[in-house]
């Protein structure tokens, strides 16, 4: 059992190895400090445990099933089991994560909410739970994400968030979640930054990956009940990385499970068009935390690109960045061709539309499952994380398929 | 002149030390050094140089505009050790004000080693606490260059005197809880916070953020020992519709804050 596994990460100045930390205005500590120690005891509080799971189970329908995927199966050559956090409330596995820091931003007497969204459904879920639990919600997202999200901003607006298109920079997430920072810098006295990610300064990385680890929890028993045994492989998306993180980390300690977290490699890694912070990036800090980014050699960020919104992001959660350096867990790069064959043969073989983030995963498995299957001398059993669903991507699916009108 | 013998005179003289901001490259690297000898030739007694970076989450939207369009023109790191280079040569003391990424990429060490080579002071770090400075500290120490943290109203005792701790030459206190920009009133909290550094500290205290002209650099020279000021001279530059009114433009700010901070003796 690794540090990791055992619970020992981050330490307690919110550390992975070299990574993490807190990289912000000294003006955020003091609320950092408050939302650690918030956390730290709500972990403790039976009730508060016994609210989040109410909600997990009767709003936002977990756990979510453990699907074997024959027929994706067959075209794969290996035994694909989905996760399907597509079904959950809102859509994707972000609902568990925003539900936990909805409470915990009540707990803390706090009674507004700031986002950032990129495609929009972080956005969404927040403005979800901030509805429930009667917050006032602003989310932040850039004007280029307002423009190709339009039905996002919408369903935002009817959960009574109000919606602030971001204008800086490259007018996308990462200019969003600046805009987030320079908000909370402001408001901290009586507004919670529910950060979408298990990214960010501490405590983010590692309270975010505790209210979505979850996800492995069921997946890994659920496999035990079905199977017998554990899986060869657990496959990922990875953009900040929660849902990656979210699955993985029961799973750390099982040697024999290999770890494969995909990142959006857009048009390819040669090219400048990506979203691969481990093929094509190096250690920096951004965003509050010391990770792999995408960088020039001055240390300017560089713009991330990929088809899905999710995945267009120049850092990722620290966690992963330790995960990568232990060599636990291994990150490839997926081209935008690679996942959207993916996306259509999960639409075609099983009559589910993935979300074009969880497709990346679902082309990751594709595109390993050969290698592995050579290596083990049978066919692998893999879970991949179905992250979300498609309904958001339909026009952007619609539109790469040429079948739109 | 170092920057602790300026803070030395003023203090003589009970008045507060004026410091100017400007970032580097904007709108050209050479167009910003003329920007900073203005500043300085009017009366500015140091300069604060930005290094203008993708991701300024400290800054409003005056220096996030005016560093964009430095970085758009191309401006390197290498480019802003060339400004403040140009800017210490003239005798005024130059600090550089620099989000940490930039810093950490070109090698912690070597960075100080070439901004104590173009004369540099020291580095104030927005986005640097103490708790993750360890390289920082020891390269710091290693070329004799100054480092300035930040203090907010936020910040616990406890917190705040570990941050004074690890200051040397001045003590940055972040008068309101937000970004740069100017405001109309400045804020009610920082004589407060400066009174609480001064308990924990001998070093000077600048304050920064929300400054936009003579009267308001007197108010907070009541108080402090120095008065930062930054959007409402870059927004001089920003507004203008050519170099020559620019310089014009922020030469008679420089003066007002010049003449502001003398208004009031201590």
């Amino acid at each position: 059992m690794n540090a990791s596994a055992a619970g020992l990460l981050p330490d307690v100045s919110g550390h992975f190895g070299r990574y993490g930390g807190r990289f912000v205005p000294e003006a955020l500590i003091a609320a950092l400090d408050q939302l650690d120690a918030a956390y730290r005891h709500a972990t403790a509080d039976e009730a508060f445990q016994a609210e989040f799971g109410r909600l997990l189970r009767d709003y936002a329908g977990l756990p979510s099933l453990l699907y074997r995927a024959d027929r994706f199966s067959a075209a794969a050559g290996a035994r694909i089991f989905l996760k399907r956090e597509d079904l959950n409330h809102t859509g994707a596995h972000k609902v568990r994560n925003v539900l936990g820091q909805a409470l915990l931003t009540k707990r803390m007497g706090k009674k507004r909410v700031i986002a950032e969204t990129g495609a929009g459904q972080h956005g969404v879920a927040t403005a979800t739970a901030a509805a429930l639990m009667d917050l006032e919600c602003v989310v932040y997202m850039g004007e280029v994400d307002t423009e190709r999200q339009a039905l996002n901003v919408a369903r935002m607006r009817m959960l009574g968030a109000t919606v602030v298109p971001v204008r800086t920079g490259s007018r996308t997430l990462k200019d969003a979640i600046n805009e987030a920072l320079r908000d909370w810098v402001s408001t901290v006295d009586d507004t919670h930054y529910l950060l979408g990610t298990a990214a960010g300064p501490h405590p983010f990385p590692g309270m975010v990956r505790d209210f979505v680890r979850g996800i492995g929890v069921e997946a890994r028993q659920q496999i035990l009940d079905q199977t017998g045994a554990l899986p060869d492989a657990v496959a990922a998306c990875v953009g900040g990385g929660s849902n990656a993180i979210g699955i993985f980390h029961a799973f750390v300690g099982d040697e024999g499970v290999r770890l494969y977290g995909f990142e959006g490699g857009g048009e390819g890694v040669s090219t400048d068009r990506h979203s691969a912070r481990f093929s094509g990036g190096s250690p920096g800090v951004l965003h509050g935390a010391r990770t792999y980014v995408l960088q020039d050699e001055d240390g300017q960020t560089i713009e991330s690109y990929s088809i899905s919104a999710g995945l267009d992001y120049p850092s990722v959660g620290p966690e992963h960045a330790w995960l990568h350096d232990t060599g636990r867990a291994t990150y490839l790069p997926v081209t935008d061709a690679e996942a959207m064959d993916a996306f259509q043969l999960l639409c075609r073989t099983e009559g589910i539309i993935p979300a074009i983030e969880s497709a990346h995963g679902l082309g990751g498995a594709l595109a390993v499952a050969p290698t592995l299957a050579e290596e083990l001398g049978r066919e692998p059993t893999i879970i991949v994380n179905l992250s979300g669903r498609g309904d958001k991507d339909v026009e952007t699916a619609g539109s790469y398929f040429r079948i739109l009108g | 002149m170092g920057l602790t013998e300026v803070f030395e005179k003023a203090r003589a003289e009970g008045r507060a030390v004026s410091v100017g901001c400007m970032p580097a490259g904007f709108p050209t690297v050479d167009g910003s050094i003329a920007a900073m000898v203005a500043m300085a030739e009017a009366g500015i007694d140091a300069i604060e140089v930005e290094l203008p970076y993708s991701d300024p989450v400290m800054d409003g939207p005056v220096i996030q505009r005016a560093s964009e369009i430095a970085l758009a023109g191309g401006v390197r790191t290498k480019d802003t050790l060339r400004a403040i280079e140009a800017v210490a040569g003239t005798g005024v003391p130059v600090v550089l004000m620099t989000y940490w990424n930039p810093i950490e990429r070109y090698g912690v060490d070597a960075f100080a080693r070439d901004l104590a080579a173009a004369g540099g002071t020291g580095l104030i770090t927005p986005d640097l606490i103490p708790d993750e400075a360890h390289e920082w500290l020891a390269a710091s120490d290693a070329h004799q260059l100054d480092r300035t943290f930040l203090v907010s109203p936020s910040s616990t005792d406890e917190r705040l005197a570990m941050t004074v701790a690890h200051c040397r030459g001045f003590v940055y206190a972040t008068a309101v809880m937000g970004v740069t920009g100017a405001r109309d009133q400045t804020s009610v909290a920082a004589p407060a916070l400066v009174s609480r550094v001064r308990a924990a500290t001998d070093l000077p205290v600048g304050v920064g953020l929300g400054v936009r002209d003579g009267a308001q650099a007197a108010e907070v020279g009541s108080f402090a020992d120095g008065v930062i000021v930054g959007s409402a001279l870059v927004r001089c530059v920003l507004e203008a519709p050519d170099e020559a009114a620019g310089l014009a433009s922020l030469r008679a700010l420089s003066a007002d804050l010049a003449r502001g901070v003398r208004a009031v003796t201590r």
